[in-house]
């Protein structure tokens, strides 16, 4: 682990009078695995749409290896190697399997209008070279070479979120954003994506970003853990630290005070889940 | 019957025509094709024509509303301006069919990325009014702009000329047309399975996390307009070569919508969808007529009394499809297709 490859300056994000995350700050160090935790409502998804650009801060920074990305659109930040995967599963249900992941390589590939409507040249050549790239790397990696050709609503959840992976991965990241990848999944699903998402940050040395509920997966292969609280980072640090930390149990289990959860339900009605 | 494919690498598992079978039923295909001006009745011969200069347009309109999901009620109005292009270009500098019929494309493809910048901002039923909307404005433009268009009196145009021949038959210009709409046909193929028809459905499918992949919205859902309003133009300029006079009211709002059916009965998104959808809507009306025909001996006055019920039976015809096959021809073509793949062991 070294210089950090993502940095969050005092982010701070609001919808209308309410406040989904402020002063946001924290660095992730490459090579690591960084978990973001919280409560429903505690701003998780918000940071994740803003690091991957669909808000706009009203204040604070994100830098992407010491460079200012604040102002840069969706499509560039992905060109730029920021890979994620939604909550909610978000496929495009009309493609094959194949399809979906070729489509994570789209700002790397060349192949012009002309080109492509002649299938010919470099559009054919690009084609099969993507091809036999995601073959050998991806799928062959997540196990999924028997449901390449299908479409991908005729898949169970837990392939889906597979592909959603796989997806991700042909962006060709350097920083892998998951949100919630182990989400309604059944034991051995959740081993199975934990052991890719160890093989990721080990072998094939990605950084990962990601929100999870999944305590003991959170506590087991996370380098660092985040935790937010009502938009505020509470604790950051190991794992076994902020596990220990007061104000986290008070967050999660809260602190006794009616008062005090009142508070809180308001603001997970306000926000909604995430 | 047919048990499995097997392909052995990838380009053989990308390629568009995987089996001999489908290759040689193509080829089959391509000669009936061939054939058919030979063999039929020059009435035939004129609905192949229309059935091909309607291919062409309803698969551009297929690329922009089937694959990139931004509906259109623009097409019959973008086809008129690649129809008044390619007569103004014949008429006043003598082109030939070769320079008229892409200027006709590009220019419409113009007007076309023009009329699609509403889509950065609305979806669905709000960018079918906006672009109601334009072709409302571009009729207007056809009827006043007379100096161009000669207004309600319409233009006159001469048999087409290219490469120094003058295709002064139907079945010359089937000769043109045909080539022209499996082109189109063969091009928005090739287009799906490259990053830009990906593009396109990722779009349609869910524009959110294609913009997270590297999507850039705005040029796409402008590249689709541009792309779906060049094939209108090109088939415009091929009606006009066809028809030989066009006024405003050759392509008034119920063309558009003549399309738009045409690809939700044949089936949106597919590739075989706007050919059958664009087939069916031709011909049904002539075979309703033939029909009222082939009644006139039972029925006294037949054709009196049931030429107004064609166009109930057509929408009813056309509402059956949504009810009971939404997916359209297309996809009664794929079940038929399935049933005989294991036919006879399995039913």
């Amino acid at each position: 682990m070294s210089d950090p490859i993502l940095t969050l300056e005092g982010i701070t994000l609001s919808f209308g009078g309410l406040r989904a995350l402020n002063e946001v700050s924290f660095d992730m160090p490459e090579g690591g695995i960084t978990t973001v935790i919280g409560p429903n409502g505690a701003g998780k998804t918000s940071l994740f749409n803003t690091i991957s650009g669909f808000y706009r801060p009203q204040a604070g920074r994100v830098l992407f290896r010491g460079k200012d990305i604040s102002r840069l659109h969706p499509p560039k930040r992905a060109k730029l190697g920021l890979a994620r995967t939604f909550q909610n599963i978000a496929l495009f249900r009309g493609m094959t399997v194949i399809d979906n992941i070729k489509l994570g390589a789209h700002s790397h590939l060349q192949t012009g209008l002309l080109s492509a409507l002649v299938y010919f040249g470099r559009a054919r050549r690009e084609e099969l070279e993507l091809r036999e790239k995601i073959e050998s790397k991806i799928i062959d990696f997540l196990e999924i070479d028997h449901i390449r050709n299908l479409p991908v609503a005729s898949l169970s959840y837990g392939l889906q979120k597979r592909v959603e992976l796989a997806r991700a991965l042909a962006i060709g990241p350097e920083i892998l954003l998951l949100d919630e990848p182990v989400a309604g999944m059944n034991r051995e699903e959740k081993e199975d994506m934990a052991r890719f998402i160890l093989d990721l940050n080990q072998e094939w040395q990605m950084t990962i970003l990601m929100v999870e509920h999944d305590m003991e997966m959170v506590m087991d292969i996370s380098d660092k853990v985040v935790v937010l609280n009502f938009g505020e980072v509470i604790a950051q640090g190991k794992a076994a630290e902020v596990k220990e930390n007061p104000e986290v149990l008070k967050a999660y289990l809260g602190s006794g005070d009616v008062a005090d959860m009142r508070r809180r339900l308001g603001a997970e009605n306000a926000s909604g889940a995430g | 019957m047919r048990i499995a494919d097997a392909v052995s690498s990838y380009s053989d598992d990308e390629a568009i025509f995987r089996t001999r079978t489908q290759r040689v039923w193509m080829g089959i295909l391509l000669a009936c094709l061939l054939a058919f001006p030979f063999v039929v009745s020059p009435y035939l011969l004129f609905l192949g024509c229309l059935i091909g200069i309607a291919v062409i347009s309803a698969t551009g309109l297929n690329i922009l509303v089937g694959l990139t999901g931004q509906i259109s009620l623009g097409q019959g109005a973008f086809m008129g301006v690649g129809a008044y292009t390619s007569v103004w270009l014949a008429n006043q500098f003598a082109l030939s069919l070769a320079v008229t019929l892409p200027l006709a494309g590009l220019l419409t493809a113009l007007v076309g990325v023009i009329v699609g910048l509403p889509s950065l901002r609305v979806k669905g039923l709000y960018l079918a009014i906006a672009t109601m909307a334009a072709s409302v404005i571009l009729h207007f433009v056809f009827v006043h702009w007379e100096s161009v268009t000669a207004g309600n009196l319409g233009l006159n145009l001469q048999h087409a000329k290219l490469f120094g021949m003058e295709l002064d038959s139907d079945f010359k210009l089937y000769f043109v047309i045909i080539p022209l709409a499996l082109i189109a046909v063969t091009g928005a193929r090739n287009l799906l399975r490259t990053r830009i028809g990906r593009a396109f459905i990722a779009v349609r499918d869910r524009d959110i996390s294609a913009e997270v992949l590297g999507v850039n919205l705005l040029r796409y859902k402008l590249l689709s307009f541009g792309l779906s309003s060049f094939y209108a133009g090109c088939a415009g300029a091929l009606w006009a070569y066809f028809f030989k006079v066009i006024t405003p009211e050759s392509f008034p709002l119920e063309v558009s919508i003549f399309y738009l059916a045409a690809i939700i009965v044949g089936g949106m998104g597919t590739i075989l969808g706007p050919i059958l959808g664009a087939a069916f809507m031709t011909l049904v009306p002539e075979m309703l007529k033939v029909l009222t025909l082939l009644l006139e001996p039972i029925i006294a006055n037949a054709q009196v009394h049931l030429a107004p019920m064609k166009g109930v039976v057509f929408g009813i015809l056309i509402v059956g499809f949504l009810l009971f096959e939404p997916h359209g021809l297309a996809e009664i073509w794929r079940k038929i297709q399935r049933f005989f793949r294991l036919w006879p062991f399995k039913t």
